[in-house]
């Protein structure tokens, strides 16, 4: 009999929409938790797998010696490497390809990499207005490698205990 | 007298309310549905087919994108199925983290699937609530793997790398200040861990919200009881499992029933339904949010209490630690056996199962001692509810059966694989 009573007041005076209503309400007037995009950036963890580069030795010297190894891991087959040997007889890519349009950006290729060639960086907003855009090729992997040197080689050094 | 004819109408595949590129074809009385025909397939990958020309290891990163609102548990199904082959032991630190993994992945999926099922059947505002939420699981999915949708973090032996000692933080910028800045870094001074922890504090009271915004409350109740009513009977009987399946009050389910990893070791609770309708399986969805919680909070206090190899030592299965690599020939070797032939796994026949945000997620694999499995084969349980569709829809009315797709969880990635 109570809980008739109770039932009967608690959906006459909508008592449920107003509770949630209250909810709402709080938050109205709680802290803001937007961010500004391209101002303001959430947090981003050294481990990002983003944008692929290519990275030099500190004399300027590439790292890649085409072991082909992120060639054979890449699940997506994205990698395409063609070698051959220079004129100073050391072993060096004529030929390293990565299509971004293939790349399912699993980190594989860095993971498999034995002297830290090919690493994912923390660029995530690259782009391309046109299809072959997203081709990136030796010379344009490495120049990302050049310029965002620094941070690359500060990530591996905080992830490098954890590998 | 006119000659009165049902009206076919095609719902989706570009529906909204869909949830993917679901496409059925709904044969109509007036507002009612006579018998509703999901068509499928238009987001497959031949999942199953790639693996027959991919290493085990390669395989790994697709089975995130299988369902993709529940990433790390789809790889875990898959490794479990490995590792049963190879007959490999795991260290006990990677079961906690894949299972600590698998609860984060639930409440992300179920957080999605609240928010998507309220705004399909108008409660707009659950979207912007549980997707603050997941902003939080989805940093300590970056945190630790490095994405945060597509992990690829498990690996057959344990998971790749152990949980890093910090959390990235928020930037001083034009917008915010020193002082904002070190509030909102303030649950991030600490490590992974921590961050996890502090969640699973705040994360209650997230769900007391969702609650009192939904469970009461009449609109919600009218769009949801005794909407797709699947009694226990029928339940088992269309192979439903998972939520849906408990929903009807069946309490099965398979951390309890056939525990892997160390789910034994934890206490956590079984929510059941009762009525099997759309309600019920809500209820059930939510309070799994709160047993997720409390096995995420077992899992941190024993990780932070129990340092150790995350993956295993056998250099067959899983590559050398990166210092080793680079200074011994024999770890050298295997490194590069491992990255261009991979392992090789006794023949023989695998099943793992495993208690999927969605139901039961099972990997069939064989694999005749090569480097690549011979057959792979996914058991998808959305697939098996999807399967339902025309019983759970017939007789209810057009707007029910949005309701339904909704409470079926429905993502397209593990039923067209």
């Amino acid at each position: 009999m109570i809980s008739t009573i109770k039932r009967f007041f608690n959906t006459f005076l909508l008592i449920e929409l107003l509770k949630g209503l209250a909810v709402t309400g709080r938050h109205l007037f709680a802290r803001k938790i937007t961010i500004q995009y391209p101002d303001e950036r959430t947090p981003q963890s050294p481990r990002f797998r983003g944008l692929h580069a290519q990275r030099r030795y500190a004399n300027g010297e590439e790292r890649c010696i085409a072991c082909k190894l992120c060639e054979a891991v890449c699940p997506a087959m994205a990698i395409t490497i063609e070698s051959a040997q220079r004129a100073d007889g050391t072993r060096r890519t004529t030929r390293y390809d990565i299509d971004l349009t293939k790349c399912i950006f699993c980190g594989f290729c860095e993971e498999a990499c034995p002297v830290d060639a090919i690493v994912e960086t923390r660029i995530f907003e690259y782009h391309g207005e046109r299809r072959g855009d997203l081709y990136y090729t030796k010379a344009m992997l490495l120049a990302v490698g050049d310029q965002y040197e620094a941070q690359i080689a500060a990530d591996r050094a905080a992830d490098a205990k954890y590998r | 007298m006119a000659e009165i004819k049902n009206y076919t109408l095609n719902f989706g595949p570009q529906h909204p309310a869909t949830h993917g590129v679901l496409r059925l074809v709904l044969e109509l009385d007036g507002e009612v549905v006579e018998r509703a025909d999901p068509h499928i397939g238009l987001l497959h990958r031949a999942t199953e087919k790639l693996a027959e020309n991919r290493t085990f290891l390669q395989t790994v990163p697709y089975m995130d994108r299988l369902d993709y609102m529940s990433m790390m548990q789809n790889e875990h199904a898959y490794v479990l199925a490995v590792e049963k082959l190879l007959g490999c032991e795991v260290p006990v630190r990677a079961q906690y983290i894949r299972v600590m993994f698998d609860e984060i992945t639930r409440i992300l999926n179920h957080l999605l699937w609240l928010g998507t099922h309220g705004l399909d059947i108008g409660a707009m505002t659950m979207f912007l609530y549980t997707f603050r939420e997941r902003e939080d699981l989805m940093d300590i999915y970056e945190a630790v793997t490095g994405a945060r949708v597509h992990a690829a973090y498990y690996r057959p032996g344990g998971v790749y790398r152990d949980l890093p000692d910090s959390m990235p933080k928020y930037q001083v910028n034009k917008y915010k200040s020193a002082a904002e800045v070190a509030r909102l870094n303030t649950h991030r001074e600490g490590s992974v861990l921590d961050f996890i922890e502090d969640f699973t504090n705040r994360f209650p009271k997230c769900v007391d919200d969702y609650e009192t915004l939904l469970t009461e409350n009449r609109i919600w109740k009218q769009r949801t009881v005794g909407i797709g009513v699947v009694d226990a009977g029928r339940a088992k009987a269309l192979g439903f499992t998972g939520p849906m399946l408990r929903g009807s009050g069946v309490a099965w389910d398979l951390r309890r029933m056939q525990p892997y990893e160390v789910y034994d070791r934890l206490d956590f609770e079984i929510p059941v339904g009762k009525n099997g309708d759309c309600y019920d399986r809500y209820l059930v969805r939510m309070e799994e949010f709160r047993q997720s919680n409390r096995i995420i909070r077992q899992c941190v206090d024993w990780l932070k209490a129990n340092p150790g190899p995350v993956i295993t030592g056998d250099h067959k299965v899983a590559p050398p630690s990166r210092a080793t690599m680079k200074a011994n020939m024999e770890e050298l070797i295997h490194h590069f056996k491992l990255f261009t032939e991979g392992m090789h796994v006794p023949a023989g026949e695998a099943y793992a199962a495993i208690e999927h945000s969605k139901g039961e997620f099972g990997v069939y694999l064989i694999s005749d001692g090569a480097n690549k499995p011979y057959r792979m084969k996914l058991r998808a349980p959305g697939f098996v509810h999807l399967s339902a569709m025309d019983e759970m829809a017939r007789g209810h009315m057009i707007a029910d059966v949005v309701a339904i797709i909704g409470t079926m969880d429905i993502v397209f990635g593990d039923i067209d694989r």
